[in-house]
């Protein structure tokens, strides 16, 4: 079965909708868990890594120089912020108990921006937002994800998971099949990816830009022909925790670099 | 704000050949592309870009659709002199972006 | 291999001279398709004057998993003397919608004619770079990545 399933891979589970029996994985162990960086090519992990090349940090520097900039009678994100935001990314999505609802870092990054700067929200994926999200991640660079799933924020973490595991589209695939059962195995010329988020924002080639973990997802739906959510979908969110719970102790790579 | 990043050696000995970087955020949308609705988007590229080594022109490049989005370029030059290195891209449409950065050269 | 005098050759004669249309199919047909482009943007820019391979070596990855953005170094041996140096680099490829990618001007002040960047590239090829000396010459070097195509294709 084994023999069959590797040989078969990824036809058997998307041509009809055929239960996969014996997965390879049902869940990724604490010591198997490893990032998205790993399944680069040496020139892409190169790109990651160079603190100059990686033109994430394209954004970066502009996050850094919006989160410092004060306007007309707003203080700044950094007027508040002094010593920095090390480590927090590493915590985020988190369940905000003031709202009752699970915030990722875009959310907590628009929510100051309303209640603490009387100013609108950014909308997802607009480039200001991308950038103070990426600057915020960055300076988590390296330190170990460790999301809070207990108390209310267990409802969002079964949430997630629920979505994650789910078949969707009209390739009938969840991303569990993918991601949880099948990583390492080849796909066309990529090899398939354990699907953590712990790079993101991330810049993607294929994108040519820095984009959100929700576009991802978006694009991850799009891919087995689902119908993508709308972007800041609570579901998305949820998905988020799920996916940061899922690769704990990964360390941050914002800016990574992705196919 | 087309965000722009410069590598340059702050000092180097006069005769030495040094290693200059320059990256700028751009889509160099090449033209051959379509939107989700099936319509052409029309090219926009970074045509051209020039290096000024107190204010002689040390290097340049002629940029197509299909240098990369994002546009990074590594090149040399010999420090001559102490003062300014400037690097301007400049687009199809003559808009220009400039940044220049000092070198001490001992 | 792209610099010696068959380069001259069009697709239709190098089928007609092969003489066998499955030997051509394990071949990457469309690395000749674009191979006439090619050689008129480079006539374009130097004339006919003759091309010289060697000199010029071009550094790419020999797998690349995106075609939006591959790393490229070209090299060229000079002295970048100022009276012996590297005038200009054309980087030319034979797949892509455009043949020409980029031209780099040098100067004796370059001290080394060494330039990197990142190009796109519409599939498996040669990419072809041309160096032009100060007295006229000009030597040529290729490099053949393969680009592979991504799992999940979202249009």
């Amino acid at each position: 079965m084994r023999i069959f399933s590797a040989a078969v891979g990824f036809m058997a589970i998307s041509a009809c909708g055929a239960p996969s029996e014996e997965p390879e994985h049902q869940s990724l162990t604490t010591g198997e868990i490893v990032s998205g960086y790993a399944f680069l090519t040496p020139e892409t992990q190169a790109l990651q890594d160079d603190p100059f090349e990686n033109p994430g940090y394209l954004w970066v520097d502009r996050g850094e120089t919006l989160f410092q900039s004060a306007s007309e009678g707003i203080p700044s994100c950094g007027s508040c912020h002094e010593a920095g935001l090390s480590g927090v990314a590493t915590r985020y999505p988190a369940y905000d108990d003031a709202r009752s609802e699970l915030m990722n870092l875009e959310g907590r990054i628009n929510t100051c921006r309303t209640e603490h700067q009387g100013m609108e929200e950014l909308a997802y994926e607009s480039e200001d937002l991308l950038s103070l999200t990426a600057y915020v991640a960055n300076q988590s660079r390296e330190q170990p994800i460790t999301v809070d799933t207990s108390g209310p924020a267990g409802i969002f973490y079964a949430k997630g998971r629920a979505y994650f595991e789910t078949r969707r589209g009209q390739f009938n695939l969840s991303c569990q099949q993918c991601h949880t059962e099948t990583w390492g195995k080849q796909l066309r010329g990529d090899t398939i990816s354990q699907g953590h988020g712990n790079g993101f924002p991330a810049y993607r080639l294929e994108w040519q830009s820095l984009g959100s973990l929700q576009r991802r997802l978006r694009d991850c739906d799009t891919g087995v022909r689902a119908e993508p959510l709308p972007y800041g979908d609570p579901t998305y969110v949820a998905v988020e925790l799920y996916l940061a719970a899922r690769a704990e102790g990964l360390p941050v790579e914002t800016p990574a670099v992705r196919r | 704000m087309a965000g722009i990043r410069l590598a340059v050696p702050d000092t180097a000995q006069k005769g030495e050949t040094i290693e200059l970087k320059a990256l700028i955020q751009h889509d160099m949308e090449s033209g051959f592309r379509r939107g989700s609705r099936g319509e052409a988007i029309p090219r926009d590229i970074i045509t051209m870009f020039e290096c000024m080594y107190n204010g002689e022109l040390v290097f340049a490049a002629e940029f197509h659709p299909a240098i990369a989005a994002n546009p990074i370029l590594t090149f040399y030059t010999i420090a001559t002199e102490s003062g300014d290195l400037t690097f301007t891209w400049t687009d199809q449409n003559g808009e220009v972006w400039s940044d220049s950065t000092s070198i001490v050269v001992t | 291999m792209m610099d010696s005098a068959d380069i001259n050759l069009d697709r239709r004669r190098f089928i007609a001279a092969s003489g066998c249309g499955v030997l051509i199919t394990a071949l990457p047909m469309t690395a000749f398709a674009g191979e006439d482009d090619l050689i008129r943007a480079r006539t374009e820019l130097f004339g006919d004057r003759p091309i010289t391979p060697g000199r010029v070596v071009l550094k790419l990855p020999p797998i690349a998993e995106n075609g939006h953005s591959v790393p490229l170094t070209v090299s060229v041996e000079s002295p970048m003397s100022s009276d012996d140096y590297v005038k200009q680099i054309a980087i030319l490829s034979p797949r892509n919608p455009l043949p020409l990618i980029g031209q780099f001007h040098l100067t004796p002040r370059s001290g080394k004619a060494i330039v990197s960047t990142r190009i796109r590239m519409s599939g498996t090829q040669a990419i072809q770079a041309v160096a032009e000396m100060n007295d006229g010459s000009l030597w040529s070097g290729s490099m053949e990545t393969v680009v592979t195509l991504a799992a999940c294709v979202v249009l």
